[in-house]
């Protein structure tokens, strides 16, 4: 598993990208993985390694690519909207030559439309969005503050808004209001539930699980496989 | 008939809560079987600070289909499990 820098276009950015690759270079089968958003990005980038080592033992390539303004990136994320999002993971899709897509959480709004795939837990951005609106209320109200998800979000359309240390332009904000699970409905969901395991995004302080990664990797061969 | 339906909802709406908190704090399965109405979760279970709070409550209401408004959330809603539940079962009767 190595990072490598590749050309990719975003707002702001220098022209490139860094993604994570995995597996043989010449495999058939190549999974461009779009990575969940925002703090669940950071949540599930373990359990995403361990997926992608996993697939590389089953001769199955795979890519993760930061989302612009995101991880290593050098583009600025005030800049980025999901519409930017949207093109990186393309120009991922095509400059990797990929075969498959595996969306993981709020990732199934900017994962590619076209080809097979998996939706891992899919969740509206919208829904996000309310989760991130939500904390940093509650958090401002431990400390006497007093605002509302309709100031804030008119706050953040005209202005952008910073949300748990996430600096978000006002075409960010908008994009996520409106983004539902429309979007690549048509591949398969699969969830924690079938797989065995716990929702490791949700837990402040998440752990390790081996049999959930082991049987996502293992779902992942045996479709391809089929 | 009236009291049983609404023995199912209390039952389903139990059960549901029990396996959110069970999936979105990450606990075992054996702690949330035992939790009673008087268990104390805000403040009392550590894996519950005020992130995890948010995805909670974003899980209880795409899971359950209700909406709850953020000027609803105190600590005596989130005090125990049984009030949390007398909460989420208000809302679905509406």
């Amino acid at each position: 598993m190595k990072a490598i820098a590749w050309p990719c276009p975003a707002p702001g950015g220098t022209g490139e990208e860094f993604a994570v690759v995995a597996g043989p270079e010449d495999a058939r089968s190549r999974v461009l993985i779009a990575p969940a958003l925002f703090e669940e990005a950071n949540k599930t980038r373990r359990l995403l390694a361990q997926v992608m080592r996993d697939l590389s033992t089953r001769g199955i390539a795979s890519v993760l690519p930061d989302l612009p303004g995101c991880g290593e990136s050098p583009a600025p994320l005030e800049r980025q909207d999901l519409a930017s999002w949207r093109k990186a993971m393309a120009a991922a899709a095509r400059h990797f030559a990929t075969t498959h897509v595996l969306s993981m959480r709020g990732g199934v709004a900017v994962a590619p439309r076209t080809g097979s795939g998996w939706r891992f837990e899919p969740i509206a951005a919208r829904s996000q969005l309310r989760t991130l609106l939500r904390t940093r209320i509650l958090a401002a109200r431990d400390n006497g503050g007093n605002d509302s998800p309709a100031r804030l979000l008119d706050e953040g359309r005209h202005h952008g808004l910073e949300l748990a240390g996430y600096r978000l332009g006002p075409a960010m904000v908008i994009a996520l209001e409106a983004a539902d699970l429309s979007r690549t409905s048509k591949r398969p969901t699969v969830t924690v539930a079938e797989l065995g395991g716990v929702p490791l995004w949700r837990n402040p302080e998440p752990d390790e699980d081996p049999a959930l990664t082991g049987a996502l990797a293992a779902r992942i061969g045996r479709d391809i496989a089929s | 008939m009236r009291e049983l339906a609404a023995q199912r909802t209390h039952d389903d709406t139990d059960a549901q809560l029990r396996a959110i908190l069970r999936d979105v704090l990450g606990l075992k399965p054996r702690q949330v079987e035992a939790f009673t109405r008087a268990t104390e979760l805000f403040g009392a279970l550590p894996e519950l600070d005020s992130m995890a709070v948010a995805g909670l409550l974003t899980e209880i209401e795409d899971r359950l289909d209700i909406v709850i408004e953020d000027d609803e959330v105190d600590g005596e809603m989130l005090a125990t499990y049984g009030s949390l539940l007398a909460f989420t079962e208000a809302k679905r009767a509406r």
